[in-house]
């Protein structure tokens, strides 16, 4: 029971964890149109951030500097949003293709970059020599699991408040503004390039900060945590709940995360050996075919965004009863 | 040094190659297809395939050319792979992106073209295994073109770089010479204008997954000639091709040549430099130099 219980935990935190980053790439995408296709970069900026800053010295690669838990946090998410910012400040200018090939080349200079600079962040061998936070106080059994899940329930509602709080704002109808029409928006006064950029950096940080959650949650991180399936995974989430609904975004996580872990269970149980030594390609075939298949048959994703209309009058009347598109 | 300049030319050769049709797709149809490096994997594989029926059916045909390890059961695969690849694409075209494209905007593309890529390589790792394979398991010496400095070529590099610029020769006679050459131009320019003129638009996209997909597949078999085919050959040649057709400017057919060559030649004299762990980064570095210096690349227009 203890085990089931336990095991729950542990899916509950990853899948929260992912549900932040998630989150991010909804502001990106589903509100302002950005074609992020490097999410894990910025996620992979945010744990490896995380851990050189608060992580014990260590003789062979950069980092330990052994800063008190949150502002080694933060110093994660502004890392992501430093690169971020690099990425945006060349690609947000131009046609939108160049955005997706920048990002997607990030990611793979980043993976690159972490298994190769020993002396930045230990190679392969991944970076170690962080302590959890309060781990001497609480051990490192359920009742720690427990508190850092609440931790990182905590810190996903606030993200998801926040968000919503934005894309109500009137800053929110402008990166909507944008991502339908960014000549109307133009017209109006407004400087799409900016504001792009803002949106970019500001998922790009929610994104780093689900990778210091999740660099925190295994008190290590290396090159096997931040390859490029695990942006293919958070996109399946986002499109399967619906990109623009952010409600959607924490659901399609929690679906998508509970179908791999599921299917990766199922086959190593289930299938016969020769089978199970293509569980990969079987699981990506899997998201591969969830991400076509739902572009296909139900763009909206489950839970598709919901329109907000200010106008008055017949519009208003639309509004309350939830307009379709 | 020189050696480097000479396996750039020889890589540059099969990422022009690739970069021709993913320029030409990504300025018709507007957006950029991740998949585009499948179409190699899948050339190299089906020619792998052919390769071994003809060897079967005519073991005549198993015999090397000359001093290639290039025997004519692979070099008439490579002629029925290319068709076979240039079917695929207008396959893969058909049943996702043309169905994609009427429902979403050009972003859901690149998605999809993401969700393409993926199951198209697992399934290519599901049929052929994990491993490595090669065309041929005769070793083939590289000839010493000079001593000093030591210049070492592989006959069946030479062949690959002189058969590639032969197809685009061939490709560009038939853009500057042929009446359809010229309506995948005006296509190019203003496809409203275009289809006014009575051409017609869907058998244009047509004939681009065609030949799109046929330049992949040889390109394909060639890498595959003088490295191996593995399933993930269009994971790691995917960023390169982008890097091409970035640096000749999307849309532009001579840019993608040009920026094949030199994406290759600098990604191979970057390891003069940088130890050999990171030549995955190096396409990318091109691509930031690129935006930073000259975004829309060396023959690109402004088009937002």
């Amino acid at each position: 029971m203890i085990g089931l219980l336990s095991y729950l935990v542990f899916f509950a935190t990853v899948a929260a964890i992912l549900s932040i980053a998630v989150l991010g790439l909804n502001l990106q995408w589903g509100n302002t149109g950005l074609f992020n296709g490097g999410v894990v970069a910025f996620f992979g900026a945010g744990g490896y951030g995380t851990l050189i800053l608060g992580g014990t010295p260590q003789a062979d690669h950069l980092g330990g500097f052994a800063l008190p838990y949150l502002i080694a946090l933060s110093g994660g998410m502004a890392i992501a949003g430093l690169l971020a910012w690099g990425v945006g400040i060349l690609t947000l200018r131009l046609r939108h293709d160049y955005l997706a090939i920048a990002t997607f080349g990030v990611a793979v200079a980043f993976e690159n970059l972490m298994r190769n600079a020993e002396g930045l962040a230990g190679g392969a061998k991944g970076l170690r020599g962080f302590e959890r936070p309060l781990r001497q106080a609480l051990g490192d059994g359920f009742t720690y699991n427990l508190l850092f899940l609440i931790f990182v329930l905590g810190l996903l509602i606030a993200t998801y408040i926040f968000l919503e709080r934005l894309i109500r704002s009137p800053y929110g109808r402008l990166l909507r503004a944008i991502r339908e029409d960014e000549t109307a928006a133009m017209s109006l006064g407004k400087n799409p390039a900016r504001i792009r950029l803002a949106a970019f950096i500001a998922g790009s940080v929610i994104m780093g900060l689900a990778g210091g959650l999740y660099a925190t949650f295994y008190a290590f991180i290396s090159p096997q945590d931040v390859l490029p399936i695990l942006t293919f995974q958070i996109w399946a989430m986002l499109i399967v709940g619906g990109a623009g609904n952010n409600k959607g975004a924490v659901m399609g996580t929690f679906l998508i995360w509970g179908a791999w872990t599921a299917s990766g269970w199922g086959l190593s149980r289930f299938a016969p050996l020769e089978v199970q030594l293509y569980t990969g390609s079987l699981q990506f075939i899997l998201i591969g075919v969830v991400i076509v298949g739902m572009l296909l048959w139900r763009p909206q994703g489950l839970f598709e965004e919901k329109l907000v209309v200010s106008q008055s009058g017949r519009a208003k009347h639309l509004k309350q009863q939830g307009v379709r598109e | 040094m020189i050696q480097n300049l000479v396996d750039g030319v020889l890589v540059g050769s099969i990422l022009s190659l690739g970069a021709i049709g993913l320029t030409m797709a990504m300025h018709m149809l507007r957006f950029a297809n991740f998949s585009h490096a499948e179409l190699l994997s899948i050339g190299a594989y089906s020619a792998l395939v052919f390769d071994g029926l003809f060897e079967v059916i005519y073991p005549a045909l198993g015999s090397a050319i000359g001093p290639l390890s290039l025997t004519w059961a692979l070099s008439l695969a490579i002629i029925l792979s290319m068709v076979i690849t240039g079917a695929s694409a207008v396959l893969i075209d058909r049943l996702i992106f043309r169905r994609v494209r009427a429902k979403g905007g050009e972003l859901s593309m690149v998605f999809a073209s993401f969700g393409v890529a993926m199951i198209i390589r697992n399934i290519l790792g599901l049929i052929f295994g994990l491993g490595s394979q090669l065309y041929s398991k005769d070793i083939v010496f590289a000839m010493a073109i000079s001593r000093d400095p030591l210049l070492l070529i592989k006959p069946d590099q030479v062949f690959s770089l002189v058969a590639a610029l032969i197809i685009m020769i061939i490709l560009h006679l038939i853009l500057s010479r042929t009446t359809f050459g010229y309506a995948l131009r005006a296509v190019a320019e203003n496809p409203t204008l275009a289809q006014v003129s009575g051409i017609n638009l869907s058998r244009m996209i047509l004939l681009i997954w065609i030949i799109g997909g046929g330049l992949a597949a040889a390109a394909g078999v060639f890498y595959g000639l003088s490295n191996q085919i593995n399933p993930v050959l269009g994971r790691d040649l995917v960023l390169p091709i982008f890097a091409a057709t970035i640096v000749g400017g999307i849309g532009s057919v001579y840019g993608a040549v040009l920026g094949g060559f030199l994406v290759g030649i600098a990604s191979n004299l970057a390891l003069v430099v940088l130890p050999s762990g990171y030549s995955p980064s190096v396409p990318f570095l091109i691509i930031l130099a690129v935006l930073m210096v000259r975004p829309t690349g060396l023959f690109g227009e402004e088009r937002l």
